[in-house]
Formats: C-alpha cells, sequence, structure tokens
C-alpha cells in the first residue's frame, strides 16, 4: 500500500474530497463571477483554521465572549419520563443566545485574515443575523444582511438588534422572499461587490463552506467528548439528536463522532403541517439530487428543477435543501433522518420548559420532539443538542398557549 | 459544424443576439418573440428557460421568470414551442438556463430534446470549468452541443486561455463584475478590460452581454468584440410595448 493510499484511508469518510464532494454530494456550482472569491476562500480557509494564531483568538474569544464551554446538563426530569440519560448541550445559553455565533465568529476572524472589511449575510429568522452583527460591532466590520421581506415581518425583535448592532438589514424582495431568496440576494450582492465577505450562516453554499462552517460549529462535539467523559466516564454517547434546517447545529454536535459508528445520529426535520400535507420542510423526505446556491445536495423541487418553497413554523428550518453533508449522512444512512410537525415541536418546548424551567428555540424544540418516538433501552445515554433559546419565539409560544 | 460558429464564418462583427425568456410575457409567446427577433434581423438568439431561483440575473429577468413561470411555462413545453419553429426559423438559437433545470429532468434527455429543436450551443451560467471537464464535456459532446463559457474582468490570463480552448461557439465576456440589466454608460474602466481580452488574441468569438441596452452601448462594445447580447433591456421593453413592437426596439440598434 503506497503511503497515500494509507492516509486516505485513515481519513474521515465524512470529510469532503479536493473539489468539496461528500460523495456525490457538495461542490462549487457558481458563476465564473463568485469564481475568484471562492478559490481564495478555497486555498486558504484550512491554513487559516489552523493557524495557531487563529486558534488562540478563535477560542479566546469563544470562552471569554460567547462563555464557552456551554454546559452539558444532565435533564432529570426529562430523563425519568423517557427512561433514559438525555443530556442537553446548551447552545442555547452562548451569547446571542444560540450556535450560530460559533461560526460567525470564525468566519469574521477568517475575513480579517484575507484582508476583507466588510461582511454580509443572509438570515431567515434573524439569529444568524444578529450573531454575524454582533460579531462585526465587536471588530468594527461594516455588516449587511439580506432577509426576506416576509421573514423581516415575523421577525421584527431580531431585525431591531441588528439595527441597533449597526447593521444594514437589506430586504430580499424576490421570490417568496424568505430564507432562499434572501440567500439568493446575498449571492447577487457578492456578484456586484467582490470585495466583499460572504458569511455564509449554515452549512450550506459552494465548497469550501460547508467544510468551513463544519469545522468551526465542531466546538459542539469537540466539547461533548470531554464532558460526557467527566460526568458517565465514557467519550460517545450511544445516541446524538439535532434538529437539521441547512444543517450547522448537527453538523457542530455530530462532527467527532461521524466515524464512531456505534454512536446513533438522528437528524430532525421540519414535518411542517406533516410530511405529505404540501406543507413541509422535510428535505430528505421529499427533496431529490439538485442545486442550490452553489452546491448538489438533496433538493424540494417540482419535476422541472424549479426549487420548491418549504414551510415549517420555525423560521430557521424552512430551508428547500439541506447540507451536502448531510445529503451525505442520509444517503449513506449513517444518519437517520426524522422529522417532527409544527404541534409535535410546540408540545416539546412547552414540556421542556414546564418540566425543567428551559425555553428552546422553535427550531431545537424539533430535536426534542422526537423523544417520544423513540423507544430507548434501559441505561442509554443521549445528548440532545439545544442549540438556542426560544426567546424569539415567544409571541408563536403565548398564540399557542391555550392549545 | 456548430450553428454560431457558421454564423460567425459569415458575419464576424457587429452582431446582434437578444436574450428573451420563454413563455413571456404570455405562455404561447415564445414562438412570436422568435419569429419577430428574426424578422427584424437579429443575428442569433439566446432562448431563457425560465428559472425559480436565476443566480446571475438581475431583477429585470427575475421577473419575467417568474411571470412565465405562473403563466404555467416549462421544458416540455418550452421544447414543443421550439420544435414548432424549427423548420421556419433560421437565426440560430442558443439555450441559457441554470444546471439544475437539466439535471432534474435528465442530463441526456435535456440533451437529445434540444438537439430535436435544432439547437446545438447552450449557456449554463453555474456550470462551472471543473464539472465541464469532469463530466459534462464527454456528454456534450456525445449530443453534438457546444457550450458557451464566461469570463469577467475578475477572470486570470491562465484561465481565459484554458477557457479560449473549449470554446467552439465564442465566449462569452461579461462586461462588468455584475448580473444582468442596464447600468448606463460603458466605463473607462470597462473599455481598459475589453481591451485587455482583445488584445490576447484569443481563437475564440467574443460576445459581450451584462448591461448592454441601446444603440450606444451596443456601438461601443462592438469595437472591442464580434458582437453584444442585449437581454434585461429588451425585456423591459417587450413587457411594456409588446410583441408588435420588437422591430422598433430592434432597428435602431443595428441600423
Amino acid at each position: 500500500m503506497t503511503i497515500e493510499r494509507i492516509l486516505e484511508n485513515m481519513k474521515s469518510k465524512f470529510q469532503p474530497d479536493k473539489n468539496g464532494y461528500y460523495g456525490q454530494f457538495g461542490g462549487a456550482f457558481i458563476p465564473e463571477l463568485l469564481y475568484p472569491n471562492v478559490k481564495e476562500l478555497e486555498d486558504n480557509y484550512i491554513q487559516i483554521l489552523e493557524s495557531e494564531e487563529f486558534q488562540e483568538e478563535y477560542k479566546s474569544l469563544l470562552k471569554d465572549y460567547v462563555g464557552r464551554p456551554s454546559p452539558l446538563y444532565l435533564a432529570e426530569r426529562l430523563s425519568e419520563k423517557y427512561g433514559a440519560f438525555i443530556y442537553l448541550k446548551r447552545e442555547d445559553l452562548n451569547h446571542t443566545g444560540a450556535h450560530k455565533v460559533n461560526n460567525t465568529i470564525g468566519q469574521v476572524l477568517v475575513a480579517k485574515k484575507l484582508g476583507k472589511t466588510k461582511i454580509i449575510a443572509e438570515t431567515g429568522a434573524g439569529q444568524h443575523g444578529v450573531a454575524t452583527a454582533t460579531v462585526c460591532a465587536l471588530m468594527g466590520l461594516e455588516c449587511t444582511v439580506f432577509m426576506g421581506e416576509k421573514d423581516i415581518e415575523r421577525q421584527a425583535p431580531n431585525v431591531a438588534r441588528m439595527k441597533m448592532l449597526g447593521a444594514k438589514v437589506i430586504p430580499a424582495l424576490s421570490g417568496s422572499k424568505t430564507l432562499k431568496d434572501a440567500t439568493n440576494e446575498a449571492i447577487r450582492y457578492w456578484i456586484q461587490n467582490p470585495e466583499t465577505f460572504y458569511l455564509i450562516g449554515s452549512v450550506v453554499g459552494p465548497h469550501p463552506y460547508p467544510d468551513m462552517v463544519a469545522r468551526l460549529q465542531a466546538v459542539i462535539s469537540e466539547e461533548i467528548k470531554w464532558q460526557l467523559k467527566e460526568k458517565t466516564g465514557k467519550e460517545n454517547p450511544d445516541t446524538i439528536i439535532a434538529c437539521v434546517g441547512g444543517g450547522s447545529n448537527a453538523a457542530g454536535a455530530f462532527y467527532h463522532y461521524m466515524d464512531d459508528k456505534e454512536v446513533e445520529l438522528i437528524a430532525v426535520e421540519a414535518g411542517g403541517l406533516g410530511v405529505d400535507s404540501g406543507e413541509s420542510a422535510a428535505t430528505s423526505q421529499l427533496g431529490e439530487v439538485g442545486i442550490i446556491h452553489g452546491s448538489k445536495t438533496i433538493l424540494m423541487q417540482d419535476e422541472y428543477g424549479q426549487i420548491v418553497e418549504p414551510y415549517s413554523i420555525s423560521a430557521g428550518l424552512d430551508y428547500p435543501g439541506v447540507g451536502p453533508l448531510h445529503a451525505y449522512l442520509y444517503d449513506s444512512k449513517r444518519a437517520t433522518f426524522l422529522n417532527a410537525t409544527d404541534k409535535e415541536a410546540l408540545t416539546a418546548a412547552y414540556e421542556l420548559t414546564r418540566i425543567e424551567g428551559i425555553i428552546p428555540a422553535l427550531e431545537s424544540a424539533h430535536a426534542l420532539a422526537v423523544l417520544p418516538k423513540i423507544k430507548f433501552k434501559k441505561d442509554q445515554v443521549v445528548v440532545v443538542n439545544l442549540s438556542g433559546r426560544g426567546d424569539k419565539d415567544l409571541s408563536t409560544y403565548i398564540k399557542h398557549l391555550e392549545e | 459544424m456548430n450553428s454560431i460558429q457558421e454564423l460567425f464564418q459569415k458575419k464576424d462583427e457587429n452582431l446582434l443576439s437578444i436574450y428573451f425568456t420563454c413563455g413571456y410575457p404570455n405562455l404561447d409567446d415564445t414562438t412570436k418573440v422568435i419569429t419577430e427577433l428574426e424578422k427584424s434581423g437579429v443575428d442569433f438568439i439566446e432562448v431563457g428557460l425560465p428559472y425559480s431561483d436565476p443566480l446571475a440575473d438581475g431583477p429585470t429577468i427575475q421577473d419575467s421568470s417568474q411571470k412565465a413561470l405562473e403563466n404555467g411555462i416549462n421544458l416540455d413545453l418550452i421544447f414543443d414551442q421550439l420544435k414548432e419553429v424549427k423548420g421556419s426559423n433560421k437565426t440560430p438559437l442558443v439555450l441559457m438556463g441554470y444546471l439544475n433545470q437539466m439535471l432534474k429532468y435528465g442530463e441526456d434527455k435535456f440533451c437529445q430534446k434540444i438537439v430535436d429543436c435544432g439547437i446545438d450551443t447552450v449557456i449554463l451560467p453555474d456550470l462551472p470549468m471543473i464539472e465541464f471537464e469532469n463530466h459534462y464535456k464527454d456528454l456534450f459532446e456525445k449530443y453534438g452541443i457546444t457550450n458557451v463559457f464566461l469570463i469577467t474582468p475578475h477572470t486570470s490570463e491562465e484561465r481565459i486561455r484554458k477557457i479560449d480552448s473549449y470554446s467552439k461557439a465564442f465566449i462569452y465576456v461579461v462586461a462588468s463584475a455584475s448580473i444582468t440589466g442596464a447600468k448606463g454608460d460603458i466605463s473607462n474602466n470597462q473599455v481598459t478590460y475589453f481591451e485587455r481580452i482583445k488584445s490576447m488574441n484569443l481563437q475564440s468569438n467574443l460576445i459581450i452581454g451584462f448591461g448592454i441596452s441601446d444603440k450606444q452601448t451596443f456601438t461601443t462594445a462592438c469595437n472591442y468584440a464580434n458582437g453584444t447580447i442585449i437581454g434585461s433591456a429588451f425585456i423591459k421593453n417587450l413587457g411594456k410595448n409588446g410583441i408588435d413592437k420588437i422591430d422598433d426596439f430592434i432597428k435602431p440598434i443595428i441600423s
């Protein structure tokens, strides 16, 4: 066996190849106009991420600014109810209230190393927009966030936060005026302003974004490993559960466990009103191979390849695609893909609030919502990634208080 | 020989190509627009496949695409419409769409259909060179189809040389770092860029597009290339004045 061959075999199956492919998924399907930008990033991102200077700055900010490590909390009452040891990875306790900031801090540092001073981002519910605006305020960078006109109306508090943080919020007026269109508009702006750095919020987009974002979110599973060892004596849980829209919090929670076959990975998509209702965002169940935002992945589309608008009560999960890593985890059957409806997510959110005193984000509530659907064996150790807190969803929660 | 290449052998300067969106303004307008464009003396026609998420397009083409999709246009209807004009139309057609449309339709089926419509040239702005080299080059060759590459002010010389070697119809010179749509006059920076490309003495013919909208920008651009493509400005005019006035838009440009 040649050295190259040995090295190749040692490499994780779940890392992209040199062209950004996870199996048949990934790549960089971008117009020539974006080639220099994406190429610049591709040529430099690993070197930057692995440099001592970056690691020092990134880790110090995660510790002192974000408040990491985020606790791994044994939810005793929840555990008792479902007959398993259920640990919550408390990403909701991060500064800005979700896992998104792990990525924005990392990418802003990358942007600075590349000499970029203007940041653009897309946002759906506004969590990534807020996390981007926050780090831009911290670093003194100009920040422009694209957000669907419909989402701007639905998520007023986050729009106000971004503005207070000094970001410019540009409404996306095209298409369905939600996350997909905000991303389109951000890409179009990037084409016209190639000096800007596009800070993508999930493990989506052209290579190297999915890999870069996954590496920046990998801190979640890195911490789970040592935290779980401290608590149980073992690094590996039996099961990890995370919600998936684009898939960044799941990518982070799965990252260091992907090659450990004994760890069961469960991805939970938004079922909306039900997978077969026509109002759903369960991409793996409803999608087929297709290209969105520069990546070949599983995509919700009609028979002519027109992208279909997904639906979910959660603005952070209604993306018609899924990151290419997740498409591969699904296709290779490494991860199990479940889904939870709006109603199941609401019920789970109320349950966690009432028995643990934690109000989860609607997105994270989808991950919790599959607990009743799984038959746990005795002493099963389960980690649920609690990706965000529920403050932003209060109006939705209050509306359903009576139900 | 490729139909566009053949065209260039007859005429190699001041060529005008018009982009239009199939199924716009009305579902059945595809054939009428082609017929009118041919009558007006357009040299070749870019047939736009409406797409839900056209990343490289500005508001005008986004809107026409959305309207066309709302009209109920789809690839099967488009291929039927294009077959209708196949016998009568002598002006070469170039198909412009996004890669996902071909992927979902079935790559071989898609290629066969366009060949059946008498089309041998495609523009797929989100088809990157590496994917072309790894897969699509062979696929297209199998069907005698030529792919048009885009270059921009930021495309490196090395890359342009490579694109030149792959191009059989023409190189699409994107006039500025932008999406489609009018930008007003051509700037000095753009002229410098056009001159740089022209001085490279490429084997391929050059067509300038993105931001070309009227007689003035057409004439200026034609100094540095074999011709130009006008898209958004034409769509705007078509939406406002209708098919009957196509000639009124084209004539002042080419006269």
